[in-house]
């Protein structure tokens, strides 16, 4: 069974459509099973190093996967876009996926704190849970663009999960408005390791977070320090069910937690390196940056993780129409391609020499740079270093024009 | 009391309503929103990008 939409257009006659990735959807309601794969599998073979499985599946299986399965061909005319906006099946695989953040910590922290484990498998288990939380960052992400009230709170419940309850706030209005420009702690600049860049993300992002929220309370004449504070309602929940993690299994969840919350904004700082590495909005005359055009984000176009990210990896789309729900993302030609989906990308990412030179000569090749350095957001501390190696690709495009 | 779109993601400034939300009251005029006011929904147009909505 499928559905197709179709529309009569005035112009362009008969538009029909039908999504290929409908029922694939739902793999976000199976996902928990990942995380807790390597559980199961402890207590059918006896063996602790099957807790290394999830991640091994994360940053093995899926880059293969995305590189053997390919591109996504499914792409909806514009024209089909309100339609398939307005099918509540999508946006209730979403919702659902709320509670399993909360089930999944619960159930991998029961386990680490009832069996006897040794570090490296609790290690390897807050990573997995951490990972899985990381995934409850990009559902928060989802739901936090749109506009009813509902998902807005849904996307807060779920960011308490890795205790990151500005990430909405501080990414909608702040990231968005200012990506790919030097002002943005969440976009980053070619010659910036991810270990420099993790550094002025956190810090960054959370100050920023913190500030749109008091600026909007100051508006409405109340405290920060209030339960009218968004980020504070959803760091509240995250206090309730942390904490009680700590009542309930001791304090072995102290380091479990610390690890897992980490290693669940690490993710979203993977994401945030990988969409908008180099790119750089030009100033205007009137001293305001350019609107966000398609070129000003990194994009893959793979079926696998698509899936697993909501389509999060059509990043263009996302930038451009950031209220758009998953379903009704599009990939377009000729914009900024990542070579493997965002995974793969992060394993590049954590090598940073192989992730420059794989990198780099991509940002410079982009058509609206071709090799002029200053299109590129550039690490400043290292200008001078990557003018000297790349200063013959701006004579290159100088010769050009 | 006038109302205006942002020509992005079609959210609507409506002065007799203000956004509460946001901290604008009933019958803040649009224009003594901040100059850098942007869409509270996409983020990605500014004040100046909002256009007037007949009627």
């Amino acid at each position: 069974m499928s559905t197709t939409y179709v529309l009569d257009h005035p112009e362009q006659g008969r538009i029909e459509y039908t999504d290929k990735k409908r029922y694939l959807w739902m793999s976000s309601l199976f996902m928990p099973l990942l995380p807790l794969l390597g559980i199961a599998l402890y207590f059918a073979f006896d063996s602790q190093w099957l807790l290394a499985t999830p991640l091994l599946f994360s940053y093995l299986v899926i880059p293969f996967l995305d590189w053997a399965l390919g591109s996504d061909t499914n792409n909806p005319p514009e024209e089909i876009v309100p339609q398939l906006e307005q099918d509540t099946y999508y946006r209730l695989l979403t919702w659902f996926t709320v509670p399993m953040h909360f089930i999944v910590l619960i159930a991998i922290a029961w386990f680490v704190g009832t069996e006897i484990l040794t570090l490296w498998s609790v290690l390897a288990l807050a990573l997995t849970a951490g990972s899985y939380s990381g995934l409850g960052i990009n559902t928060a992400h989802e739901l936090g663009h749109k506009k009813p009230d509902f998902e807005r709170w849904l996307a807060k419940i779920v960011l308490a999960v890795p205790a990151y309850g500005h990430f909405c706030i501080e990414h909608n209005r702040g990231h968005h408005r200012d990506v790919a420009t030097p002002d943005d702690p969440a976009s980053s600049r070619m010659g910036e390791s991810i270990y420099a860049f993790v550094l002025r993300e956190i810090p960054g992002a959370f100050k920023r977070g913190w500030e749109v929220e008091k600026e909007r309370l100051a508006r409405l004449g109340k405290s920060e320090w209030s339960i009218h504070n968004d980020i504070l309602q959803s760091y509240a929940i995250s206090a309730v069910l942390q904490g009680g993690l700590i009542i309930a299994f001791g304090w072995i969840m102290v380091p479990f937690l610390v690890i897992h919350n980490v290693w669940a904004w690490y993710q979203l700082t993977s994401a945030n390196y990988i969409e908008h590495y180099g790119l750089l909005r030009q100033k205007e005359a009137n001293g305001r940056y350019e609107r966000c055009q398609p070129y000003h984000s990194w994009n893959a176009n793979y079926v696998f993780s698509n899936i697993l990210l909501f389509h999060l990896e059509r990043h263009s789309d996302h930038h451009v129409n950031p209220t758009r729900r998953y379903q009704s993302l599009r990939n377009f030609d000729g914009i900024p391609e990542l070579p493997n989906g965002y995974y793969g990308m992060y394993l590049l990412a954590y090598i940073p020499w192989l992730w420059y030179k794989v990198m780099d000569k991509r940002v410079l090749a982009l058509p609206h740079i071709n090799g002029d350095l200053s299109k590129v957001n550039i690490e400043p501390s290292r200008r001078e270093e990557i003018y000297a190696k790349f200063g013959s690709g701006q004579q290159h495009a100088a010769l050009a024009s | 009391m006038g109302k205006y779109r942002c020509p992005g993601c079609d959210y609507t400034y409506d002065e007799g309503q203000g956004d509460i939300h946001e901290g604008y009251p009933a019958g803040t005029p649009f224009e003594s929103l901040p100059e850098d006011f942007t869409c509270p929904d996409c983020a990605v147009r500014y004040k100046v990008d909002f256009e007037p909505v007949d009627g």
